[in-house]
C-alpha cells in the first residue's frame, strides 16, 4: 500500500488487531475496558448523520443535535509487534451499529451479560450473529455475585453451541483477561476446525 | 468528554476540515497505526494548528482513535486532517492486521493468545 512504513527510521509501527466489548446499558463494558487496560480508558465520540440510517422520524427536527456515538477504549501491548485495542460502547447506544469501522475486523467481541436483565444484551447478541463475528459471552456478576450457573444463563439467552458462556467480575484484570483469551481459544478452535 | 455542548461541538470540528465532511482516501480506520515523518518534509506547504499537533502526538506510531480522544476530536474529522498530512509526505500509515473469517490466521491469533496469557 502507498505511504506505508519505510520510509522512516524509527521503530516500525506494531500491528494492531482490536476486540469489541459490548452489552447493554449499565452491564460493565467501560469496567471491563479500564480493568486489562495498560492505559486509563479513553473517550472518542463521533457525531453520526442520520441519512442513510433508514430513520424518518426525524424528519422536521433537524434543529434538533444530531446523535454522538461514544466510545470508550484501552489498549494492551502483547508484544513489541502486536497491540490489542478493546472497544466498549458506553451507556446506551443504539446506534454505534453504525459506525460500521468499528466491527470491521475486529477479531471477535465480548458480549457483557447482566444476570439482572440479560434481556438488555440481546440486540448485541443478535448484531453479531448476524454478521458473524465471532463472539464468548461474559455475564458479570452484580459485585462479583453468581446466582445462576453458566449453563442456565446460556440457555436463556439461547446462544449457539460453540459460544462460550463464561461467569466474569468486569472489575477484576485477571477475570477480563481470562474471558479474552476464552474468546481466543473460540476463534483457535474454530479455525483448527475449519 | 461527554458535555453538554454537543451542538457547539459538532459546528466546530468540520470547520477545522475546511467544511469537508469526507476523506479522500479509506486508510485511516480505528486502529490503523500513524507515525510522522521525521525529518519533516522541507515544504512550504502551510500546516494548519491541528495538523502541527496531530504531528507532535505521532511522533512515535499512534492509532486514529487514539489520536482522535487526545485532540478530543471526532475520528471523522481526525481522518480528514490525516489525508492532508499523508499527501503532503508528513505521516506514513499501516493499516491495522487484516482479519478474514474464512481463513483465520492462526499464528496471529497464537500471537494474541501467548500476549495474553503474559499479562
Amino acid at each position: 500500500m502507498a505511504g506505508s512504513d519505510s520510509t522512516t527510521d524509527a521503530p516500525p509501527a506494531p500491528d494492531t488487531v482490536k476486540i469489541l466489548i459490548a452489552g447493554g446499558f449499565g452491564v460493565g463494558k467501560t469496567t471491563m475496558v479500564g480493568s486489562v487496560s495498560e492505559i486509563v480508558p479513553l473517550r472518542t465520540e463521533e457525531p453520526l448523520t442520520m441519512a442513510g440510517l433508514g430513520v424518518d422520524d426525524l424528519d422536521g427536527i433537524e434543529e434538533k443535535r444530531a446523535t454522538t456515538v461514544a466510545l470508550d477504549f484501552g489498549r494492551i501491548t502483547l508484544s513489541r509487534e502486536l497491540v490489542l485495542y478493546l472497544f466498549g460502547t458506553p451507556g446506551q447506544q443504539r446506534f454505534w451499529f453504525m459506525w460500521n469501522d468499528l466491527a470491521l475486523g475486529a477479531l471477535g467481541a465480548v458480549v457483557l451479560v447482566d444476570v439482572r436483565r440479560p434481556e438488555s444484551s440481546f440486540a448485541a447478541i443478535d448484531f453479531f450473529e448476524r454478521r458473524r463475528i465471532p463472539f464468548v459471552v461474559g455475564v458479570n456478576g452484580f459485585y462479583g455475585e453468581h446466582p445462576y450457573p453458566a449453563e442456565d444463563i446460556r440457555e436463556a439467552l439461547a446462544v449457539p453451541e460453540g459460544v462460550k458462556v463464561l461467569l466474569c467480575d468486569a472489575r477484576d484484570r485477571e477475570s477480563c483477561r481470562d474471558v479474552l483469551i476464552a474468546l481466543i481459544d473460540q476463534l483457535i478452535a474454530s479455525a483448527v476446525q475449519a | 468528554m461527554g458535555g453538554g455542548d454537543s451542538a457547539a461541538r459538532l459546528v466546530r470540528p468540520f470547520t477545522l476540515t475546511g467544511g469537508r465532511t469526507r476523506p479522500s482516501r479509506a486508510d485511516f480506520t480505528l486502529i490503523a497505526t500513524v507515525t510522522a515523518v521525521d525529518p519533516q518534509p522541507d515544504t512550504a506547504a502551510r500546516c494548519q494548528p491541528e495538523h502541527t499537533r496531530i504531528l507532535r502526538l505521532c511522533t512515535e506510531p499512534v492509532a486514529v482513535a487514539e489520536l482522535a480522544a487526545r485532540l478530543d476530536l471526532p475520528v471523522s474529522v481526525v481522518v480528514i486532517l490525516l489525508c492532508d498530512l499523508l499527501e503532503a509526505g508528513r505521516i506514513t500509515v499501516r493499516p491495522p492486521r487484516l482479519v478474514s473469517r474464512t481463513t483465520p490466521d492462526l499464528d496471529l491469533l497464537q500471537k494474541v493468545r501467548d500476549g495474553l496469557g503474559r499479562l
